[in-house]
């Protein structure tokens, strides 16, 4: 029996371009945790997420979304894929208004007229835009781009959201709205957020649970505090040490 | 700029349904009256206006309007060949025999002539006014070295000029020989710029006349009267082929009317066409 | 007759809107409209579908359409000469100087341009589009919508330059279309007959026309480019 608190699991998943660039055994996830994914560039972190969601197909192993299994027959276009999203680095917003972007996920799902003003309407509030639904996305700073994605990726209230170093390169005061509206989806709903970063200091803001990935392995994983405070892995150590001087 | 988006969209529907409500239908007549029928004929014959008179006439009369496609004569007769067309109007007597021998085409006529001129410079630096030969006129221009040029079509025009080389023993062409590929218009153009002399109908002549610097330096030579034929595309070939219709357009050419239609069409007050048969068998 | 006289003549007939220049340009319009509609419809899903391929893997496709898109229109017009005609392979179908053959022709140079510069355009930003919109669960219908939309300036630019080629073309225009007057002369053909019978008002007209047409075009294609830019 699966345990119906795993929100996704993936075992075996190896991908390989020119040479293998992620190789997991095992790694679950559990329902409304939210999960920090370090590591140095070049670790497989992005890969991982864009095989989770379907965006890449893995050269090997299971990817299983609530039990089922997503990676089978290279398959991409099934309803699972509705249950999740990807709020890239850089957001790619739609040459459209704000208001037209935040809705498209809904409009996907055939939303009504009036359910998804009324979500554009909350969610415009909660990042702070709310006079921006008819600006045009062209004119956005790249904060307020970002939280328009995340406004986007969230206003269809996915099962799990994963993000890929969504505050890089945005200035201090993005940064802390956008860490805060993580913070806030933990506490009022269920969502399962990954969240790819570089910077260990938000994953230990953020995150309840961390995984150190290292040449596309797993190298330590487990709850935050103990990873930041007695990490087993030397390489941990000196990855966590190593930021840890300033 | 989603307005010039949907502008373009706009655009693009306006074209759509026009051309939609202006193609050509088929109607399904009931009566045997074809809706149009194919002329092939050659540049000269069409540039000349000819059937600007000729056609409204016989559309009037018989309610099928006639498409013309002008292209120099060995292009018309492979256009009749192919049963491209249903009907060829073109001036190569010999060609126009041999193809009905070989029965590509039926019902000839001959319907009408006219004749060819020899056109240059008014200075004239070859001489040929005080020649009648049209023979020697050749001759003067190849030993002078004078520029002369040919349409290099293959058209009726054009084979009539090659003939007259022929004639004339002439089989050397050097830099002053310039093989233009070009139709009478446009040939008689490059001759007026050039300052060169050519061959020419005289009807495409005098419709351009006003607008050429040149002059005719030779008329009247029996070799060059110019015998046009009218025929139909032989439905044995061609099932496809509106046979009954070009029967019609050719006995229409034939009738009184048609011939006196021919015989008074004229341009700046010459005529330019002869009704019937210029030349023996 | 001097050039200026022939643009004063020639302005005069378009300000009178004569009536043969009219139905030329009129018919001009349909037939390479028409042959761009279907043009678009044809090659901005091929230039999209390429477009979002790896460039490694379309390489052979790129050559292809880059070598048909210079391909003169003269060369057009003679295969369907060849297909069209009694004796070719579709010669039943009577096509041959008709406006059908025209666009057809026309719709055979145009293709290969607008799924060209769509596939161009696509490339610059369409993988990125095609990625958001999945990951916020776009099917792949509404994924493919999503990725025409936002190149849109691309693709509008892309068919626009495919009519202004098929416009401003004679050679195919001419040889499957045969100038037949009031039913398959169009502006360029018009332009050809009319300079060698020395009708040079009609032909400055007809010219200024297509110029000024050109200049809509290219102002068309100006703005779509300055749209692009602008929010890019």
């Amino acid at each position: 029996m699966p345990d119906k608190d795993i929100i996704l699991e993936v075992k075996n998943l190896s991908k390989v371009f020119d040479k293998e660039v992620l190789n997991i055994k095992k790694l679950s996830f559990r329902r409304g945790k939210v999960y920090g994914i370090i590591g140095p560039s070049g670790s497989g972190k992005s890969t991982f997420l864009r095989l989770v969601n379907l965006l890449e197909l893995p050269t090997k192993g299971k990817i299983y979304f609530k039990g089922e299994d997503i990676s089978m027959n290279g398959r991409t276009d099934i309803p699972a894929r509705r249950e999740m999203t990807l709020v890239f680095q850089k957001p790619l917003l739609f040459r459209t208004s704000v208001e037209e972007n935040i809705a498209y996920g809904l409009k996907a799902r055939r939303f009504t007229k009036e359910e998804i003003k009324a979500r554009v309407e909350t969610l415009l509030e909660k990042v702070g835009l709310r006079d921006f639904a008819g600006r045009h996305a062209g004119t956005l700073s790249g904060g307020e781009a970002q939280r328009v994605a995340l406004a986007r990726a969230v206003a269809f209230e996915p099962a799990l959201l994963l993000m890929d170093e969504p505050t890089a390169n945005l200035d201090p005061s993005n940064v802390e709205l956008i860490e805060r509206l993580i913070m806030d989806l933990n506490r009022n709903t269920d969502m399962t957020i990954v969240m790819v970063t570089h910077n260990i200091f938000q994953a230990r803001r953020v995150a309840q649970d961390v995984i150190f990935l290292h040449e596309g392995r797993i190298v330590e994983m487990g709850a935050t505090e103990k990873m930041f405070t007695s990490p087993q892995d030397p390489r941990t150590r000196a990855f966590v040490d190593g930021r840890m001087i300033f | 700029m989603r307005v010039f988006f949907k502008l373009l969209c706009l655009t693009l529907a306006i074209i759509l349904i026009g051309g939609c409500s202006n193609a050509p239908v088929d109607k399904g007549e009931v009566d045997k009256v074809d809706e149009f029928i194919i002329l092939a004929t050659t540049t000269s014959t069409y540039d000349s206006g000819l059937l600007d008179v000729l056609l409204p006439v016989f559309s009037q009369k018989y309610g099928t309007k006639v498409r013309v496609i002008s292209q120099g004569t060995g292009q018309a007769l492979e256009t009749g060949k192919r049963g491209d067309a249903d009907l060829l109007l073109v001036h190569d007597r010999a060609s126009e025999l041999q193809l009905v021998e070989e029965g590509h085409f039926t019902d000839r006529q001959d319907v009408m002539f006219n004749d060819f001129i020899v056109v240059g410079p008014s200075a004239d630096p070859a001489g040929l006014k005080g020649i009648e030969k049209v023979t020697d006129a050749f001759t003067a221009i190849a030993f002078g070295g004078h520029t002369f040029v040919s349409r290099g079509d293959d058209s009726g025009t054009n084979r009539k000029e090659l003939s007259l080389w022929e004639k004339a023993g002439i089989g050397d062409f050097k830099d002053w020989y310039l093989s233009v590929g070009q139709g009478m218009g446009d040939t008689l153009r490059m001759a007026g710029e050039k300052q060169a002399y050519t061959l020419t109908d005289r009807a495409t002549y005098l419709s351009l006349k006003n607008s050429l610097d040149l002059e005719i330096v030779l008329e009247g030579d029996s070799l060059l009267f110019n015998q046009y034929g009218i025929m139909a595309v032989n439905p044995a070939n061609h099932s496809h082929v509106k046979y009954e219709s070009a029967v019609k357009f050719i006995d229409f050419l034939m009738s009184s009317e048609g011939q006196e239609l021919i015989a008074f069409f004229q341009i700046g007050g010459e005529g330019l066409f002869f009704p019937g048969k210029g030349v023996d068998d | 007759m001097s050039l200026l006289k022939g643009i004063a003549e020639a302005f005069s007939l378009i300000l009178t809107l004569d009536p043969y220049l009219t139905q030329i340009v009129l018919l001009s319009l349909q037939v390479s409209g028409l042959a761009v509609f279907f043009a678009a419809l044809a090659g901005v899903p091929l230039g999209t579908y390429l477009g979002l391929k790896p460039q490694e893997r379309t390489r052979f496709a790129g050559k292809l359409l880059y070598t048909l898109m210079g391909m003169p229109p003269v060369v057009a017009g003679l295969l369907f000469y060849l297909l069209f005609s009694r004796m070719g392979p579709f010669g039943v179908l009577g096509l041959l100087y008709t406006p059908t053959a025209m666009i057809l022709a026309q719709f055979v140079l145009a293709v290969p341009i607008i799924a060209a510069l769509t596939m161009i355009g696509i490339r610059s930003r369409g993988k990125d589009v095609q990625e958001t919109a999945r990951t916020l669960g776009a099917g792949r219908l509404l994924t493919a919508w999503t990725v025409v939309r936002e190149s849109r300036f691309a693709i509008s630019g892309a068919i626009v330059t495919g009519l202004g080629r098929v416009i401003a073309e004679v050679g195919a225009v001419m040889i499957v279309g045969g100038n037949i007057e009031g039913h398959t002369r169009v502006m360029t053909t018009a332009i050809v007959l009319e300079t060698g019978k020395g009708n040079f008002e009609l032909a400055v007209g007809l010219g200024l026309v297509l110029l000024i047409i050109s200049f809509v075009i290219n102002s068309l294609l100006y703005s779509f480019q300055g749209g692009g830019k602008e929010i890019a």
